[in-house]
Parts: C-alpha cells; sequence; structure tokens
C-alpha cells in the first residue's frame, strides 16, 4: 500500500507532470484562464490518463513484446490513445449528459496533450507493472489538475493587476509558471531516495 | 522570391515557439544544454519536413474524415526512424532528449503544419514550409538552451560524441536554477516579454 501511496505522490507533487517534466503544457497556458473550466480539463486527463496507462500496458505487454513489435510502439500507442478519448467521449455522451456538459468540449483536446502519451512511455520506462502503471497514471492527472487549479486561481486575480503591456498573457504566465515551480522543487525532500 | 517568403516565415515571422507558440514541452524541457537544442531540432527538421512531403503528395487520396489519423500516423512512421536512427548513431545525445523524441508526434506543429499547410499546397511549397519552421524553431530552442546553459552552467556545449568543443566562461559563478525547471519558465517568460516590446517599439 505505502509503495503505491509513494508512486502517487512521486507523480503528483515531487516530479510534477506539468511543472517539472514539463508535460502537457499547451494545455495548462490555454485552459487556465478560469477556475472552472480548469478543474473540467483536470477532471478530463485524470480520467483518461488513468485509463491510456492501463491500456498501453496491456498492448506493450501482451502484444508488442511477445512478437517483437516494440518500433511500433509509438504508432500503436498514439493511435489507441486517440481511439480511447473518441470512445471514452461517446460512452459518457450516451450514459451521463451532465458529465459530458462539463467534459465534453475539454475531451478531443486530450489526444495532443502529450502528458497522456508521455505516460505511457514513463511506465515502461520504469518498468511499472500494471497497477502501478494505473496509479501512476492517475498521480500524473492529479498532479496535471493541481498545477492547473493553482495556475487558473492566480490568473484569475491577474485579470485585475497591474502589469507591463508588453508582458500580458503567456509571458506572464510563464513567469509564474516558473515561480509555482521553484515551490514545488520544495517537494524533493518529501521521499528519501 | 515567392517560394523564398515560404522559407523564412518559419523563422521570424511565424517562428514557432515565439509567436505562434506550438511545441512548448519539448522546448522547455530539453533546453539544458545548446547541442540538446540543436540535436531536437535536427529530430524535428527531418520529421516536420518528411511527414509535410509526404501528406502533401498523398493529400488528395484521403478522405476528408480519416484524415487526422492517416497524418498521425505518417508522423508516427518518421518519429519512430529518427528515433531508431538516434539510438543507433548517438546513443548520448538519445538518453538525454529521453521520452522527448517520442512525443514529437504530439508536438503540435508537426500536425498543425500538415492540417493547415501541407494539406493545401503543393509539395515544393510544403517542404520549404517544413524546412523554413524547423529551423525556426531549431534556432529558437538553441536560443533558449545556450541562455539557460550560459547562466546555469558556465559552459557552452557544442559537442557530440567526441566532435565540437565546449566553452567555458572563466571567474563565472552559475546559477544552478536556471538548468533546472524553473529556470526554463522564466527565460522563456521573459523571452517572450523582450519579443512582444520589440515588436510594440517596431509599430
Amino acid at each position: 500500500m505505502q509503495h503505491y501511496l509513494i508512486i502517487i505522490i512521486s507523480a503528483a507533487f515531487i516530479n510534477n507532470f506539468v511543472l517539472s517534466r514539463f508535460l502537457g503544457l499547451c494545455p495548462f497556458i490555454g485552459v487556465s484562464k478560469r477556475l472552472d473550466s480548469a478543474l473540467g480539463m483536470g477532471m478530463a486527463v485524470i480520467f483518461v490518463l488513468t485509463l491510456a496507462s492501463i491500456i498501453t500496458y496491456i498492448i506493450n505487454q501482451y502484444l508488442l513484446l511477445p512478437y517483437n513489435l516494440e518500433f511500433l510502439r509509438t504508432v500503436s500507442f498514439i493511435l489507441v490513445i486517440a481511439t480511447l478519448v473518441q470512445f471514452v467521449e461517446m460512452v459518457i455522451q450516451k450514459t451521463s449528459p451532465p458529465l459530458y456538459d462539463a467534459l465534453g468540449i475539454y475531451l478531443p483536446l486530450i489526444t495532443t496533450n502529450c502528458a497522456v502519451l508521455g505516460a505511457a512511455f514513463l511506465n515502461i520506462n520504469e518498468k511499472f507493472n500494471l497497477l502501478e502503471s494505473a496509479v501512476n497514471g492517475f498521480g500524473a492527472g492529479v498532479g496535471f489538475t493541481i498545477a492547473l487549479i493553482f495556475m487558473a486561481s492566480i490568473r484569475e486575480k491577474l485579470e485585475v493587476a497591474k502589469i507591463p503591456e508588453n508582458f500580458k498573457g503567456a509571458p506572464i504566465t510563464f513567469i509564474i509558471a516558473g515561480i509555482l515551480s521553484l515551490i514545488f522543487l520544495c517537494f524533493k525532500g518529501i521521499i528519501a531516495e | 522570391m515567392n517560394k523564398l517568403d515560404e522559407f523564412t516565415k518559419g523563422i521570424i515571422k511565424e517562428n514557432p515557439i515565439f509567436v505562434i507558440m506550438l511545441g512548448l514541452c519539448p522546448t522547455l524541457a530539453v533546453s539544458t544544454k545548446a547541442i540538446y537544442g540543436i540535436g531536437m531540432g535536427a529530430a524535428v527538421i527531418f520529421v516536420l519536413t518528411g511527414s509535410n512531403v509526404i501528406i502533401s503528395l498523398i493529400k488528395n487520396f484521403i478522405p476528408d474524415k480519416v484524415r487526422i489519423p492517416s497524418y498521425i500516423v505518417v508522423i508516427a512512421t518518421f518519429v519512430t526512424t529518427v528515433d531508431y536512427f538516434m539510438k543507433a548513431y548517438t546513443p548520448e545525445l538519445h538518453k538525454a532528449l529521453g521520452i522527448f523524441i517520442p512525443l514529437i508526434v504530439v508536438n503540435c506543429i508537426i500536425l498543425g503544419r500538415a492540417e493547415a499547410f501541407a494539406s493545401k499546397n503543393s509539395v515544393i511549397d510544403s517542404f520549404l514550409d517544413g524546412v523554413g519552421m524547423g529551423v525556426g524553431f531549431t534556432l529558437a530552442l538553441t536560443l533558449i538552451a545556450t541562455i539557460r546553459e550560459i547562466l546555469g552552467a558556465g559552459t557552452i556545449t557544442l559537442k557530440l560524441l567526441n566532435y565540437g568543443w565546449v566553452f567555458e566562461i572563466k571567474n563565472f559563478n552559475p546559477m544552478i536554477i536556471m538548468i533546472l525547471p524553473p529556470g526554463a519558465f522564466i527565460t522563456i517568460g521573459l523571452l517572450l516579454g523582450f519579443f512582444n516590446s520589440l515588436k510594440t517599439k517596431k509599430e
């Protein structure tokens, strides 16, 4: 149990996907203008990341490795993720319209979110098993959501702040991300290596 | 003149990183040494040019509905080629760039150019567009990497497989923070602000 807790804390805080691994920056900059959309995007990412981690693990372990097809990893993973996102979108639309209204517009954006594909590759590099992969994917999603919520809350306040004209928009967002990243560096000491 | 424009627009006017702001993840992640910037840039130039040419060649045969998945397969093929090539010939660079080589697949610049340019233009124009955008990406990436390396480590590394040089700056106390993740965000934020101010001055 403790082992899985460490994986989650490590993925969410110590090696935060956005602020220290630089994965998923496009939605981080793009969807962090308002808190409620940040929350929706975060939930969608947690959901897809966990599911994609499980499915890419199964494909890698039972399809690619036994038949020596590792060179197809990039192609198969991206296609599976794209299909998965489309499938999840259809299922949610049919089964739970309120959830679809909340997550709907964010789902297609996730296909090109490098956090999802990045987590799949990281799971393989770290030699995680099925449960560890799923837990790592979930932790990564939580980390992404936390970073996104922090950023959105700060940016809502920023609307009324006095910022030099040339730094409005993206430049100031990056500088704030830098400061947030500095804060997240402090988590490095939580777990003894 | 027109052909030259296709090539040069990617370098300054429509620079993928500083103007369109696409492909930021690898930009920030691998920009800790100048040579990593050049290596990543070379990989992107290859993938971008190759996929632009192929997509422009087959654009008339792809049904509109399945065009995005088809583009992704073409791009993924080029990415896999680069991945295995680097693993075989420049293992050191391959290790440093890590998962960001396979992640070129989801780099928005490449799919963006395929959708916005190669699917509508001739093969030659697409080729020039791919090279120009790739060079623009490489220049921006190398600029960020060089700044971070100078401030963070006090060196400029232009060395791969025992070829090239490593410059060292004497009597300089490096700020380690610049080669850690926060340095990347702060560098690109300040650079974007700087380019904005150049633009406002010009107007």
